[in-house]
């Protein structure tokens, strides 16, 4: 009994039984582990997005009002053929205001006429005065003229106007006698919704309807550029040279740890030390994005060396082999043998770089790329910002409208970041199924 | 130095020839301070196939790649001694190993061709070596080598496609290809058919033996059979030592050494 416990058939079989039912319920256990864990991350990133669209998606159309206006050669004191000095000194603003007078009677008291004025954006004066300049014949003819709303006219009628909703939700900053002439436009079919050009055409403003990202975006495509043409060529030789040619010694040994270090710095430390740096001592101006590239080549630089590294790490040594056996020289080896093999991994670890330089907000800040910026950048030495910090900025604002613009611009930020990604995944795929 | 414990042996055999393609006097090779190869001395002759057999880690290889200096590429390596190819010192400091390279090519164990197409895999060498003016010139000799190799009707259609996609043998023949292109006088050979099977294999030795009217070739080989077949001469190393050098026929029937002996017989493996 006592030796055959152990030995016994039946016995063996219930115990292996058991044990096999035990491991197959933990393997369906962490299964599900991982399923749950996944399905997690999906239902976040699915919260996000549904989040962020919802909020931004409005931010794609703006409102227009289509007015007919008499350009009025009386009324803008603009004789024959005015040059444009003269069109540029003519009072457009009074004439705005006169005509809206004219073409909505019901504005009677003070009080009233200048919200009617406010319900549309400060910059129609500008802009019709820009059509006269651009083509002087209008002087004189009743021109079909498409206004940009403001942002109040335009939010309420987004989001307010024709639904019943309860109090709390309305979103109205219009006066009744504002809402009043809406109604009457929205009546006569004046009022369009279309898509929002401007978003795309503008930099920022402090009026919520003419704020675009265009400034943030080539803000962000200069600096970039900028760390990609450092960072690259910087990052891919010191690679190579760690790799193929420099000796495996003390020395080296410390500069690979250092950098592994340097890939962990925290990334706003990178722009306290651009402004020490580059603004204090070489005496580069601020806001601009040589010096925001400087800042986020030092700070892709670690991740760049890492993975290109690891893909000549990954280059089987048997090629340099071949090629040092047909007598190539050892650069030789290394620019016909080792680089092309090594280039997909290299090209996925920079782009992998670029999209975390292209989120980046913390160093920037720290070397003034935060200012309010109303020009489009036209060169790396122009004051700019970057699309990160354009939405920290628009976050900040209490108006409606660019609670919209945050959102609508993080969807652009993403939309970028996914392109980034995706071509890194085909160029890899692309690269690698080659050979 | 490390030469207080050297210890002189006589190889066995007939390991001088007159008239040699390359001569090995008292060449010892050191991994760090380890000694792996013990006071060689050989000469190899022109347009003979002399296979190099013994134990696994008895320093064939080593002592392989002393010939062309492959083992300069291994930082912790060195090696001293004359090694000579006709009457140039190899490890002369005038000696360019580039130029070494192109007169004695080496084949390896793994086929390892470059991961592009065939057509610059064969190309590779005549580029780098500037032996060729025109496309004609060096289509013709890729035709040439790969002709050579008995490969050029295997792939003339696909001369474009990657060399990656050849099976092993071809991609073996491909590699010997490689090297024949730049017309070297000495061919090295390591374990080139260990990777193959029996019919690759074949064809391989079959090849050896064609290139041996042009080629001095030194093959380093597990295969005793395979030594006996294409080989005139046979070297047995042991522990790093030089033990014997015979005519092929005579070692495998005749050996020399005890320790030749033992192992051909398959008392040492
Ligand atoms: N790169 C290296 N670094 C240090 N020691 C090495 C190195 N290469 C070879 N050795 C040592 O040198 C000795 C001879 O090795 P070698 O590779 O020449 O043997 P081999 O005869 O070719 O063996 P095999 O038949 O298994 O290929 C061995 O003891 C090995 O450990
Ligand atoms: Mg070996």
């Amino acid at each position: 009994m006592s030796t055959s416990t152990y030995n016994s058939g039946s016995d063996a079989d219930q115990r292996r039984a058991n044990r096999t039912k035990k491991r197959n319920a933990a393997e369906k256990r962490f299964q599900w582990y991982g399923r749950l864990s996944i399905a997690f991350g999906i239902a976040c990133v699915l919260y996000l997005f549904t989040d962020i669209i919802s909020k931004g998606i409005g931010a794609f159309t703006q409102t227009y009002i289509n007015v007919e206006i008499e350009f009025d050669r009386e009324m803008l004191r603009l004789g024959e053929a005015p040059t444009e000095k003269e069109i540029k000194a003519a009072s457009f603003n009074s004439f705005f205001k006169k005509t809206l007078r004219a073409k909505f009677p019901e504005a009677q008291s003070r009080r009233e006429k200048s919200q009617l004025y406010a319900m549309f954006s400060s910059d129609m004066p500008l802009i019709l005065r820009n059509m006269v300049i651009e083509a002087p014949s209008i002087l004189g003819t009743k021109q079909n003229v498409s206004m940009i709303a403001d942002d109040d006219f335009d939010t309420f009628f987004k989001h307010t106007y024709g639904r019943d909703l309860n109090a709390e939700d309305r979103i109205s900053r219009l006066s009744d006698f504002q809402e009043s002439i809406l109604g009457k436009l929205v009546d006569s079919g004046a009022v369009e919704k279309r898509f929002n050009t401007i978003f795309f055409t503008n930099a920022d403003s402090r009026e919520p309807e003419l704020a675009g990202i265009r400034g943030a975006i080539v803000g962000s495509i200069l600096t970039l550029l900028v760390t990609l043409i450092l960072s690259f060529p910087i990052a891919v030789a010191t690679a190579i040279y760690l790799e193929e040619f420099a000796p495996k010694n003390k020395i080296t040994d410390f500069i690979e740890v250092n950098i592994n270090n340097l890939a962990a710095v925290p990334s706003v430390i990178f722009g306290l030390l651009g402004l020490a740096m580059f603004i204090n001592v070489f005496g580069l101006p601020r806001s601009i994005p040589l010096v925001g590239g400087l800042v986020l080549t030092l700070m892709t630089l670690p991740t760049i060396i890492i993975s290109s590294r690891s893909a000549i790490k990954a280059v089987p040594p048997s090629i340099r082999e071949a090629a040092l056996g047909m007598g190539a020289s050892k650069v030789q080896t290394v620019m016909h043998h080792v680089l092309p093999s090594a280039m997909p991994g290299m090209l996925t670890g920079t782009i992998i770089g670029m999209a975390q330089a292209l989120g980046e907000t913390a160093p920037l800040l720290m070397i003034g790329m935060v200012a309010f910026i109303v020009d489009v950048p036209g060169g790396i030495s122009d004051p700019a910002t970057v699309l990160p910090v354009q939405i920290f900025l628009w976050s900040d604002s209490p108006e409606r409208a660019f609670v919209e613009k945050t959102s609508a611009a993080i969807m652009v930020l993403l939309t970028f970041l996914i392109i980034m990604n995706s071509l890194a995944v085909w160029l890899r795929k692309r690269l690698e199924r080659r050979w | 130095m490390l030469d207080t414990a050297k210890e002189t042996y006589q190889t066995a055999g007939e390991p001088f020839l007159d008239e040699p393609k390359m001569r090995v006097r008292n060449a010892d090779v050191f991994y760090a301070d380890k000694q792996a190869i013990f006071d060689v001395n050989i000469d190899i002759g022109k347009n003979e196939v002399i296979s190099m057999i013994g134990p696994s880690g008895c320093g064939k290889s080593t002592f392989l790649r002393c010939l062309n200096r492959m083992n300069d590429t291994i930082d912790i390596c060195r090696v001293t001694g004359e090694l000579f190819l006709e009457d140039q010192d190899i490890y002369d400091r005038s000696i360019d190993v580039v130029e070494l390279r192109a007169r004695v090519g080496m084949v390896f164990q793994k086929p390892n061709p470059f991961p592009k197409s065939i057509y610059e895999n064969v190309a590779y060498g005549a580029r780098i070596h500037g032996l060729t003016d025109t496309k004609v010139e060096l289509d013709e000799l890729i035709e040439k080598s790969l002709h050579r190799c008995g490969l050029w009707n295997e792939v003339k259609d696909r001369l474009e496609e990657p060399a990656t996609g050849l099976s092993g043998g071809q991609q073996q023949r491909l590699c010997i290809a490689r090297a024949i292109a730049v017309n070297p006088e000495v061919i090295l050979m390591d374990e080139p058919c260990s990777a193959l099977d029996p019919i690759a294999t074949a064809t391989v030795e079959e090849l050896i033996h064609e290139l041996s009217e042009n080629f001095t070739i030194c093959i380093v080989t597990h295969s005793m059979q395979q030594a006996a077949r294409v080989s005139s001469r046979t070297a047995y190393f042991h522990l790093g030592k030089l033990i014997e050098v015979n005519d092929t026929s005579k070692v495998f029937t005749n050996p020399e050494h005890q320790l030749t002996e033992e192992y051909i017989t398959g008392r040492i493996g």
